[in-house]
């Protein structure tokens, strides 16, 4: 187990950038989660720490020693693959023990690890078959397992549960998290689900185009984001964004217009943040949780405010409801009994201890 | 075939209503899948079955006659082969030339593979081009060509020897030289096979169990012998059994450079069997000596396409 430090670390091919000058610093134990869309440089990074891509700039150092230059098989890594890459031709017990058995351990040890791995992973009984006759969740178990034996100093995952269906992926998203929990390597996740960082992470990385957007625990990310980015990429149904104006001054406090008709006042507690800001224009950031029904909801600073049921979208435990706000469209998380039907008026409360403005020019949040 | 009847397009049949029952019946038997998968396969059928199938069984009749094709002799002319030295010595060449060329063109095939696989995609199609051009040129002209190579007196190779203070070597004419000799061109010209069958089954290797080794702790080597051969056994053991057959069978390259000389030291089975029964006029016994390739390439493809089928069913 050791730690995993990225310094200013750099991809090109040929002259795309695909990773842009990246510092990272990853302590022992740690699950951190790279999260990103396609082609943000999330996969590049987590395959440069592996050793399979070349680093064009930077430095890598995994447990304090610089690995720019080593080949992956002295890293001490094991990584999981999105499609598992199980060899074929080799049984499941064949398949966990091969880095063991090329590492030259006594074959007593060998299988002492690899029993112990398919005992924390349930998959004892498969250890006899081949990858052809697994089911896709038994097949992550293994490749999960082909890491485990080894124990490496960096478990590396890179978009392990993409290939499974939602059900599964459920289910193999909370076996990750206990395998950790007992084995506690460090670890490097690569996923573009939000919902698998949130739930996995100690820290979650957020990348777009190349660059590291913000850092930070779950909690952190979805409260306090850094980017505009970051605002919307974490949260589903993602944050409601609309152009706003930030109005104050005269002793009347500070005030956020949304439209001609709707205006929401700034709590207290912001105003020193976006006092500097006042009269410029920006983007008003609020999530779906925060516009709520009016009756029974009293925590934080409220404010009521009417609307016009564009669509309505039952969830069972909550119905989602979408309105205009000037031709943007925003959306709402309400109590199903209290929700009313398409086109109907109805009347909303925005939780604005939850608000965020977002500079429109550096994409930045006040 | 039963489960088959589903038909064509059944819209735009014209109503069949009124028609009798039979033609209804047989309406509906042409317009199975099946039966029109054997009508357009027919052409084909009708030619193997001419070029194939009736002289196979043609040779089995002939070869129980005797050598004025007048009377029915049952097994003698396999007793009378069989004791006979030239033709173990036949059969012990046949083994030699079809095994030790396959040998080498599996060998050659997978080096040349690899080398090719690892050159940069952009020069990759030129060389593929150029390396399997001894394939594709007409084997009897090709051959012509390395005859001429190794002619003992105004040869290519000789006159290199020779400059390099070498002795002159009889190519032809000395048994041992002379089977290098055939083995050597049969090489030169089956190699490019393998090599195509070979570079497109390490293109099939999917790169991230090669990344997934490397991530194990595999060297170069170790990616070879745990992750390529495996992952190429049934192409390797389908091409070996394929060239096998085709090898042992061989007439072309040996006819050309040897006839079979000298004192018979490089005849395989079918240029004995030519020399038998079209240059001695022994057509039947001609017959038996072809006859016998037969069952020593069933048995080999039998025990070869068990192993691919196993392995088939296990890697999928």
């Amino acid at each position: 187990m050791a730690d995993v430090t990225l310094r200013n670390v750099v991809k090109k091919y040929d002259d795309v950038l695909a990773v842009a000058s990246i510092n990272l610093d990853i302590p022992n134990h740690e699950f951190v989660v790279l999260v990103g869309p396609s082609g943000c440089g999330k996969s590049t990074t987590l395959r440069m720490i592996a050793g399979l891509e070349e680093i064009t700039d930077g430095e890598i150092s995994i447990g304090g020693a610089v690995v720019n230059d080593l080949p992956p098989k002295d890293r001490d890594i094991a990584m999981v693959f999105q499609n598992y890459a199980l060899y074929p031709h080799m049984t499941v017990a064949e398949n966990m023990s091969f880095g063991l058995k090329l590492r030259k351990f006594p074959k007593a040890e060998i299988k002492t690890h690899v029993d112990n791995a398919a005992r924390i992973l349930d998959i004892t009984e498969l250890l006899g078959r081949r990858p052809k006759q697994l089911s896709g969740g038994q097949r992550q178990r293994v490749a999960m397992g082909r890491a485990i034996v080894r124990n490496p100093k960096v478990f590396l995952f890179d978009e392990p549960l993409s290939n499974l269906d939602a059900k599964l992926r459920v289910q193999m998203r909370t076996e990750i998290k206990r395998v950790h929990q007992k084995v506690k390597t460090t670890t490097v996740y690569v996923t573009h689900d939000q919902v698998e960082a949130m739930t996995l992470a100690d820290r979650v990385v957020v990348m777009n185009a190349g660059k590291i957007e913000q850092i930070g625990t779950p909690n952190d990310l979805y409260h306090h984001p850094a980017t505009r980015f970051v605002a919307g990429f974490i949260g589903s149904p993602a944050m409601n964004f609309v152009p706003a104006r930030l109005e104050g001054g005269n002793g009347a406090g500070l005030r956020v217009r949304l439209s001609d008709k709707l205006v929401f006042n700034v709590p207290e507690s912001r105003a020193p943040r976006y006092s500097p800001h006042t009269g410029k224009e920006v983007i008003f950031g609020l999530r779906p949780e925060h516009i709520t029904e009016t009756r029974g909801r009293e925590n934080g600073v409220g404010q009521e405010f009417p609307v016009v049921l564009d669509v309505v979208e039952p969830m069972g435990m909550e119905t989602m409801v979408y309105f205009r706000v000037d031709g943007t469209e925003v959306c709402g998380r309400v109590e199903p009994t209290a929700a009313k039907n398409s086109g109907e008026a109805m009347q909303l409360r925005a939780n604005l201890d939850h608000m965020h403005l977002i500079d429109p020019v550096s994409n930045m949040v006040l | 075939m039963a489960d088959t009847v589903q038909s064509w397009g059944p819209d735009s049949i014209p109503d069949t209503a009124k028609a009798p029952v039979r033609v209804k019946g047989l309406q509906k038997f042409m317009r199975r899948h099946s039966t029109i998968a054997v009508l357009m396969c027919l052409p084909l059928i009708i030619i193997v079955a001419c070029l194939i199938v009736y002289p196979a069984f043609y040779s089995i009749y002939l070869s129980m006659l005797n050598k004025s094709q007048t009377r029915f002799v049952g097994l003698a002319n396999f007793t009378y082969l069989l004791s006979r030295d030239t033709f173990w010595m036949v059969v012990k060449q046949s083994a030699i030339f079809a095994i030790s060329a396959v040998f080498f063109k599996a060998l050659i095939g997978l080096i040349t593979a690899h080398l090719v696989n690892n050159l940069p995609v952009k020069g990759q199609r030129k060389w593929r081009g150029m390396l399997l051009v001894p394939w594709v040129i007409p084997l009897a002209l090709s051959t012509l060509g390395w005859w001429w190579l190794f002619d003992p007196t105004h040869s290519a190779f000789n006159y290199i020897l020779k400059g390099m203070g070498f002795e002159e070597i009889a190519w032809l004419s000395d048994p041992y030289w002379a089977r290098v000799s055939v083995i050597l061109v049969n090489v030169w010209y089956g190699a490019p096979f393998f090599l195509i069958m070979y570079l497109a089954a390490l293109k099939s290797v999917p790169e991230q169990l090669y990344e997934a080794a490397s991530i194990d702790g595999a060297s170069a080597w170790q990616k070879f012998i745990h992750i390529t051969l495996p992952m190429m056994h049934n192409i390797i053991a389908i091409t070996v059994l394929f060239s096998l057959i085709v090898t042992f069978a061989n007439f072309d390259v040996v006819q050309i450079m040897t006839a079979g000389g000298p004192r018979n030291m490089t005849h395989v089975f079918a240029t004995y069997s030519f020399l038998l029964g079209i240059r001695s006029g022994d057509l039947p016994l001609g017959a038996a000596t072809s006859l016998f390739m037969f069952p020593i390439l069933a048995i080999a493809a039998i025990f070869i396409l068990r192993g691919v089928r196993k392995r088939g069913r296990e890697i999928g």
